[in-house]
């Protein structure tokens, strides 16, 4: 196992503890459910889709400091960025976290930083459960996603 | 018989390692206890020396592996005080909830009918009657929990009325450690005609369990939390109950005998087992009870009490941190949360001084709703924990302090 330090950076306890866009969206054009079975951390994802463009972003509920973070990092990058942009932010999320492609983390700026919880097989989910409910909302699913 | 720890930890190869070349301070074993070596060597003897399927063969391996079988059935039964044929083997305490909603209670449970359960049930005494429920169109009924994690009598009393079909109740709650009065619960159902299941998976690593002085008329637990192998758990059914219950799987051993104008069934205890059981399962929690026979009881509990109050005590001082359930008479079990840090991140931070915590909910989730929290982290104990694990804990969560100040 790595160092903690590695899991537990700085900018990550700093999300965990003020969570970015951490609020309802009222007037959300899509919304889903992430839903952890394991350990039971749950985030509302909600997305305001002016055309193809992700005009706010923003998640509700609660869970631990790197899934919170995550999901916070998250929201602030999406902002601004086509539905396309952001499955191929997705996607090289997954290659980071999941799978520890490393070399992802150039293109991903300031998610970069969630490339130790790769090190850290039990917390691999914990990172990407908001991303696999902003997957969902992006394609209209009704079902909550999970990281099983 | 005095009670030396240490020589107990040598018999369980596992405590040995060191994870991140920490010392292992295993606090986990309310999720599933470790397994001394006669359990595993029980175990590897019936693969090496006795394996056959049981109740088929005529030759002498197979009447080794069936006499060995039945031999594992025999011990739980005189263990638990019951007789072999109210023992049924099942792949644990899941299995023997779900056997018992779904033969009897789909026998019994009928439309505006209620299943009383407590706040503190295990999802797996919870979601089979659920199922039962709304398959018949009856609904469950939820015994409160009190601020200190207890149910009291009064509630059974006034809960218990003429629409309940049963009462399923934990004996040991494992996510709080709060051990409930059974025998009462059993006998305030029993005087309203009501029979009662008790959830032991959490009762029988830590105390003495007879099933006839509980008076319960089923009584359900898993071999994997008692020192035994996972896959082997056991159902204890009166037998007047047992012989009056439809099957539940069909399959082979299950039957006297078959043919397409009607099927014969088998009597019990094996009109529930069909299909080859875990026979090696079942010979190795027949070990994991000769074993906890060779304790000498009275001190295993002792010492598990000096432990339970040694890391109450110990965790009390931390600051920021709040126990979870505090019913006086606990089994050896602490949730607890921490302020301003979820406990899977607790979980992790211990795991990298070598403290093996559950964090998460333990399978109660409207037991943690009960309590406001989504989680908690629970540290289990068992007779072969000693204080230097509490010890390590303590000195784990300072660690956690440093990182979330
Ligand atoms: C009180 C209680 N009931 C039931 C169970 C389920 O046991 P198993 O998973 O072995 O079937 C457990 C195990 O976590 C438990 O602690």
């Amino acid at each position: 196992m790595s160092d903690l330090t590695d899991l537990y950076q700085e900018v990550i306890l700093d999300h965990g503890r003020k969570p970015r866009n951490f609020r309802p969206m009222p007037d959300a054009t899509a919304t889903a459910e992430g839903l952890n079975p394991l350990c039971g951390d749950h985030y509302q994802v909600f997305l305001k889709l002016d055309g193809d463009r992700i005009a706010d972003v923003s998640f509700q509920g609660s869970g631990c400091a790197i899934s919170k973070a995550s999901a916070s990092l998250m929201s602030a990058a999406l902002k601004g960025k086509t539905a396309a942009e952001a499955e191929d932010l997705f996607q090289r999320f997954h290659k980071m976290v999941v799978e520890g492609d490393a070399s992802q983390a150039d293109g991903l700026g300031k998610l970069a930083v969630l490339k130790g919880v790769a090190d850290f097989p039990t917390r691999v989910k914990c990172a990407s459960l908001a991303w696999h409910a902003l997957h969902s909302a992006l394609r209209g699913e009704v079902q909550p996603a999970t990281t099983e | 018989m005095s009670f030396d720890v240490e020589a107990i930890r040598r018999q369980f190869p596992v405590l040995s390692q060191r994870p991140h070349g920490k010392r292992l301070a295993f606090l986990d074993s309310g999720a599933t206890a470790q397994k001394p070596q006669a359990v595993i060597d029980a175990v590897t003897r019936f693969y090496d020396r006795d394996n056959s399927n049981v109740h088929r063969g005529v030759y002498d391996l197979a009447e080794r592996a069936t006499a060995a079988f039945e031999g594992a059935r025999k011990k739980v039964a005189r263990w638990i005080g019951a007789e072999p044929r109210e023992v049924i083997f099942t792949r644990g305490t899941t299995e023997g909830v779900n056997l018992v909603a779904q033969s009897w209670g789909r026998a019994h449970v009928g439309a505006g009918d209620e299943i009383l359960v407590t706040g503190m049930e295990h999802h797996s005494n919870i979601v089979p009657w659920q199922l039962l429920a709304a398959e018949k169109g009856a609904k469950l009924v939820v015994v409160p929990v009190d601020d200190s994690g207890q149910v009291h009598l009064a509630d059974f009393e006034r809960l218990i009325g003429p629409r309940t079909r049963i009462v399923a109740v934990t004996q040991v709650s494992n996510a709080l450690g709060t051990v409930n009065p059974v025998k009462e619960i059993v006998a305030l159902a029993h005087a309203r005609g009501v029979p009662a299941l008790v959830d032991g998976a959490q009762a029988v690593p830590h105390m003495k369990v007879d099933v006839r002085d509980l008076d319960a008329d089923f009584y359900v637990f898993s071999g994997h939390k008692m020192f035994g192998p996972t896959g082997i758990g056991v159902l204890y059914g009166k037998a007047r109950l047992l012989e009056a219950m439809p099957p539940w799987q069909g399959g082979g051993d299950m039957i006297l005998s078959v043919s397409f104008s009607g099927t014969r069934f088998n009597t019990i205890p094996y009109k529930f087992e069909a299909g080859t059981p875990d026979a090696a399962g079942a010979v190795g929690l027949g070990a994991a009870i000769d074993w906890l026979e060779g304790l000498d009881r009275s001190a295993v509990e002792a010492h598990e009490r000096d432990l339970l109050a040694y890391a109450t005590a110990r965790l009390s001082a931390v600051p920021g941190l709040r126990v979870i359930g505090t019913a006086p008479g606990k089994a050896a079990v602490i949730s607890f949360v921490m302020e301003g840090v979820h406990p899977h991140d607790v979980g992790t931070i211990l795991d990298a001084e070598g403290v093996a915590v559950r964090a998460g909910h333990h399978c109660a989730q409207p037991l943690m709703e009960r309590f406001g929290v989504p989680a908690t982290v629970r540290a289990s104990m068992a007779l072969y924990n000693t204080r230097e694990d509490v010890d390590q804990l303590i000195q784990g969560l300072g660690r956690v302090r440093e990182m979330f100040p």
